[in-house]
């Protein structure tokens, strides 16, 4: 018996790594693959390529919040803030707006140090911000980022023109015209319809299949990168934290860097993702960094599956697709398929019943529909849709395990 | 080791408090100092009447999130959003009442104002009792972190609900009190508006103390908070218990959602966002947990609030209230009067 489950297990172990490595092929295989399917499907295949590379961003983030959430198991409802930290960051070190500020001087970093400086920036406004906070119990984390969250897109907002301090941001209309990064030499590649070859000084001047490369590539480097520091020992005493901290800091843990580590981690993905969010949109502005995104990551980690880096990934995809790409064309869907019904009075609006029309009514949608993605994974499916392994057994485990009392008061009232 | 324990003990104990209170000195002194005495005192006075109000209604709210964390150690971050309800649900009541703008106000108006009171506190009560089924209490034995998701989601929900009901811009509603003002010592006047929020946030702040010291349920619901293990072998019914305290907590919103609706005249479906943020704020400030440091937590927040619009920007406010949460929970996480749970 105890063999049978022994055997049983280590097949869930096999089975479970196998689909890790399904799942990581795969998502290598479209990811080479979708701007040759992208050329074929349209006529023109730049909208999608560059909407491919800004999902890629969210992949980002949501790998670097995988790592706060996930292997750490802290609650990080701020994190846009550091997606905020690290966009600002490029805007200010690489495009002309500091000549208007105080300093009186541009500055233009090249983008590759840039995205390091964003990293180290978000990095060390994360460790700022944990050092104190991380010793408290875990939910108070979460109110801090969430403040913390409310702060910095504020403050950047409020330094623009007319602020006690001068204008550094250019306030509500936000950062424009950031340097486009350049490469000293780039290969062509047989995706894009042309022929192989080898451009010297290749300028990225907005093309969206060089962002989407290079998305590629970043995200390629991050899953190794966090694949490994998952299997490291730093990796297993986060795992250690999140499931027992009393018994983690017993066996020799240090708690407070660990999760500092995680929050830290985590916060540089994040910058490191805002710096080429910014570069690739060539504007940052305060409006992008709200409540509304850091709960969108949330959400993406939570339905692919906490701790999971490829459920992760695909959570992230899933829920790009449905807010950015599917939500926004439902009114037109709507619309379109109440013509098609017969409905088609519905399209039209009827201020005296207070109808706006079925397009604008659909547009205010997807605030309920968040709330049920949200209540209904974590009531159906609290492990994700890709769950790690280890997570999901720990998810089952507690709501079945910890009712000792009522057991007791039931046998002793027998 | 033993130094980050040494730095732990003294920044949570009274050296933390110390520099809490000397920064917020320390900022006072330096930020709008000179600007109270250059404005003089009847603005002072003004800028303080409107601190009081603002924060009788934050006191309310406030309440909620604290009954609600001090018995299942959850953050309600829907609680704001069953204010905003509050609000929204009393439009449509206050029409079947047949209170309109423009009614003069009486003996009339002000009973069938407190009907509405009563009915509004009821509908939003029932409604966190619902929320609490459905969301939180399948998940009490999960790990923390589900219920806080849940709770973010549920939020979500209740603002898709409003902007389906009333669209995603502010709307108007109904100003039912008379606009009179009585002067108070110099330009300085208070309204009756003013005094109306403060009597009804006071009645039910009382109330409400008088409830959980002096009742049975009171008693099981200050019991469940302790230990909620030790509570149900004594024969608690834990989950009637909890669901109460979802009722009143929900309850004291809606009457809050009321008042702000009666008080500011606009109302929109996001309110409840940063309004409930700040509420939390204050119920951390006063000891999370705690019933009269929630109240002082909410006027704590109310005056910060008028003061900084009226002496500082205005549109640095919201960051100076974050602030306050953030260095509060740093440097005295238990609160003002300190935090009713121990840590577990």
């Amino acid at each position: 018996m105890r063999e049978r489950s022994r055997a049983l297990s280590a097949w869930i172990g096999r089975r479970a790594h196998e689909r890790n490595s399904v799942i990581y092929a795969a998502l290598i295989v479209a990811a080479l693959f979708f701007p040759t399917i992208a050329a074929n499907l349209t006529g023109d295949p730049s909208p999608m390529i560059s909407e491919a590379a800004s999902a890629g961003v969210f992949v980002l983030l949501a790998i670097g919040l995988n790592v706060v959430v996930g292997f750490a198991g802290l609650l990080d409802l701020g994190y846009a803030a550091f997606f905020a930290i690290g966009a600002y960051t490029a805007g200010m070190l690489a495009s002309g707006q500091l000549g208007a500020s105080p300093l009186q001087h541009e500055i233009h970093i090249p983008f590759w140090i840039v995205l390091f400086l964003a990293m180290f920036f978000a990095a060390s406004f994360g460790a700022l911000l944990g050092a104190p906070t991380l010793r408290l119990r875990g939910d108070y984390l979460a109110i801090v980022t969430l403040g913390f969250g409310e702060i910095v897109p504020r403050v950047f907002r409020n330094m623009g023109f007319g602020s006690p301090l001068g204008n550094w941001t250019s306030g509500i209309n936000g950062i424009n015209a950031l340097d486009q990064p350049t490469l000293p030499f780039w290969f062509v590649g047989p995706w894009v319809n042309q022929a192989f070859g080898v451009v010297k000084d290749f300028e990225f001047n907005y093309d969206p299949v060089a962002y989407y490369a290079l998305m590629v590539i970043l995200v390629f480097i991050c899953v190794i990168l966090v694949n490994n520091l998952q299997r490291s020992r730093m990796g297993r005493a986060w795992m250690a934290v999140r499931e027992d901290e009393v018994a983690a800091a017993a066996m020799g843990v240090n708690t407070v860097t660990t999760k500092l580590l995680a929050f830290g981690i985590g916060a540089a993905f994040s910058g490191f993702a805002g710096a080429y969010y910014g570069t690739k949109l060539s504007l940052v502005g305060p409006d992008a960094f709200s409540f509304v995104v850091s709960v969108t990551v949330l959400v993406m980690v939570v339905l692919g599956g906490m701790g999971n880096i490829p459920g992760v990934m695909v959570g992230s995809l899933l829920i790009y697709y449905i807010l950015y790409i599917f939500l926004p064309n439902l009114p037109d869907y709507a619309s379109n398929l109440a013509q098609t019904v017969g409905l088609g009075f519905l399209n039209q609006p009827n201020y005296q019943h207070g109808w706006p029309g079925l397009s604008a009514e659909v547009q205010l949608l997807p605030f309920l529909f968040f709330g049920v993605i949200l209540v209904s994974i974590m009531l159906l499916r609290p492990q994700g849709l890709i769950p790690s392994r280890s997570r999901a057994e720990e998810l089952r485990r507690r709501s079945t395990d910890e009712q000792p009392i009522t057991a007791v008061a039931e046998t002793t009232a027998h | 080791m033993a130094a980050v324990i040494r730095v732990r003990k003294s920044l949570s104990g009274p050296l933390g408090t110390r520099i809490l209170l000397l920064l917020g000195a320390a900022i006072l002194i330096v930020l709008v100092g000179p600007r109270i005495v250059s404005e003089g005192p009847s603005f002072f006075l003004q800028i303080l009447t409107y601190g009081f109000a603002d924060g009788a209604i934050y006191a309310l709210v406030a309440l909620g999130y604290t009954m609600v964390y001090g018995i299942i150690e959850l953050i309600n971050f829907a609680h704001g959003d069953v204010f905003t309800m509050g609000a929204v649900v009393s439009m449509p009541v206050m029409g079947a009442f047949g209170l309109a703008e423009g009614n003069a106000f009486g003996l009339s108006v002000g009973l069938t104002l407190v009907a509405v009171f009563f009915i509004v506190m009821f509908l939003t009560g029932v409604l966190n009792i619902f929320i609490e089924r459905v969301a939180y209490r399948p998940l009490r034995n999960a790990p923390r972190l589900a219920p806080l998701i849940t709770a973010v989601g549920v939020s979500f929900i209740l603002e898709g609900i409003m902007v389906l009901w009333i669209g995603n811009s502010t709307v108007h509603y109904p100003d039912l009190l008379p606009d009179t003002r009585i002067p108070i010592g110099g330009t300085a006047s208070i309204g009756t508006k003013d005094i109306l929020v403060i009597i009804v946030a006071v009645i039910l702040v009382v109330a409400l103390t008088t409830f959980v010291n002096g009742t049975k349920l009171g008693k099981a619901m200050r019991a469940t908070a302790q230990d909620r293990e030790a509570a149900q072998l004594m024969g608690i019914d834990i989950n009637r218990t909890i669901a109460a305290t979802f009722f009143i907590g929900a309850a004291l919103a809606g009457a809050g959602g009321i008042v702000f609706g009666l008080y500011y005249n606009s109302i929109n479906f996001q309110l409840g966002f940063s309004a409930g943020l700040f509420e939390f704020t204050a119920a951390v400030f006063g000891g999370i947990g705690n019933i009269q440091g929630a109240a002082l937590g909410g006027l704590f927040i109310g005056l910060v609030r008028a003061f900084s619009n009226g002496y500082l920007r205005a549109e640095w406010t919201d960051v100076w209230i974050f602030a306050i949460l953030i260095l509060v929970l740093v440097f005295r996480p238990t609160g003002l009067l300190g935090m009713r749970v121990p840590e577990k």
